[in-house]
């Protein structure tokens, strides 16, 4: 009979580290592995949290770190909240976040749809279509402001083949109607793969015996879609906008390399005004508050999202 | 509704969590509507309600 893997563990586990950890509980083994993971978390993730927690009900400023800090109150939170410069970057951040998210659901599930089909050549074409997120989203930015280019961009002859305007006669990132779009568009071109790849993750995990089921039952295409797929992929669905809407929540290098914010601040995305208030005008007290807002809203939205996938995942 | 009010009123899990969802929901529409800055001003008051809600309904009984 051969050794059970417990066992195998166990013999090869040299003679002097047996000895040391005789005598323990396996908890107290537990908490040792344990304990220097924890201690990492509370070091880069809850300490730098309550640090800025802190700050944010004081006046100190980074760029002057020998000046007195006083504590104010909640009046750097009343400050950011009755800012119309940072409800208007909120509003683009709205606009971004919920036409990305759009796009990239309907964009990704229809190309995993396809991709899932069997034909030829369907690896090459999987490895195409994920190439856009493979790449850093600081080169993304610099070469889709070539692309927008109005004189030399390859965008603007493209819409100008399909349409017939005039090239030249309209820019992407400068103009005021469409620069919100053209953030829009990089990052959908960006991140829809990604999307993708999760539907194609869900779409292949569905096992083939429903559908010859369904086939058997004479359902239609249609109705396999509408009864099988979409609610066998939808979990799947859910996670995708989860991880897409928190990271385009925080959204800031593509968007600062593509229009830095710009025409005037149109684009300037809350994580973009964020770092300009702590940054550029070094009121480290009030980006602190303002950073405590942001994390509030993402943590809130995590949750119920989280409580939705579960029920969905239970169903 | 009188199931929703009863769970309310009974401390069970399902309604609370509901309840502070809708917190959460609402506060995040106020912080990124167009319409009104009051709206904005009392947006995170509204989702931090709802977030703290959500955090210590989650331990309640199902």
């Amino acid at each position: 009979m051969s050794a059970s893997p417990l066992d195998q563990v166990a013999a090869a586990t040299p003679v002097q580290m047996a000895t040391k950890i005789k005598g323990l509980s396996d908890r107290a083994i537990a908490w040792i592995f344990v304990t220097p993971t924890i201690l990492i978390l509370l070091a880069i993730n809850i300490f730098p949290l309550i640090w800025t927690i802190r700050l944010s009900f004081t006046d100190f400023r980074v760029n002057r770190p020998n000046a007195e800090v006083s504590w104010v109150g909640l009046r750097n939170y009343e400050r950011v909240l009755t800012d119309p410069d940072i409800w208007t970057a909120m509003q683009a951040t709205a606009h971004f976040l919920i036409w990305t998210i759009v796009l990239q659901v309907l964009i990704g599930f229809t190309l995993a749809y396809l991709i899932n089909k069997k034909f030829r050549g369907n690896d090459l074409w999987t490895t195409i279509i994920v190439l856009p997120m493979m790449l850093s989203p600081a080169v993304v930015g610099n070469f889709w402001t070539f692309l927008y280019q109005p004189q030399i961009g390859l965008f603007n002859y493209a819409v100008s083949f399909f349409t017939g305007i005039d090239p030249s006669s309209f820019s992407m990132i400068g103009d005021v109607n469409l620069a919100p779009w053209s953030i829009v568009i990089v990052d959908t071109w960006m991140w829809s793969p990604f999307v993708m790849l999760i539907c194609l993750a869900g779409l292949r995990s569905i096992p083939d015996s429903i559908y010859e089921a369904a086939e058997c039952d004479r359902a239609s295409k249609w109705r396999q879609f509408w009864t099988i797929t979409i609610p066998m992929v939808l979990p799947f669905l859910m996670l995708a906008v989860l991880f897409r809407g928190i990271e385009n929540f925080k959204m800031f290098d593509l968007v600062v390399q593509l229009t830095g914010g710009g025409p005037g601040s149109l684009t300037e995305l809350s994580s973009i005004n964020l770092k300009r208030e702590a940054f550029e005008k070094w009121r480290t007290g009030y980006a602190s508050a303002y950073a405590v807002i942001l994390f509030v809203t993402v943590f809130g939205l995590a949750s119920i999202y989280v409580k939705a996938l579960n029920r969905v995942k239970n169903r | 509704m009188s199931e929703f009010i009863n769970g309310i009123l009974r401390l069970r899990r399902g309604p609370w969590e509901m309840l502070a969802s809708v917190l959460i929901a609402l506060g995040v529409v106020m912080l990124m509507q167009p319409v009104a800055i009051w709206l904005y001003t009392y947006s995170f008051v509204v989702t931090l309600v709802g977030t703290i809600m959500f955090i210590i309904v989650s331990h309640f009984p199902e």
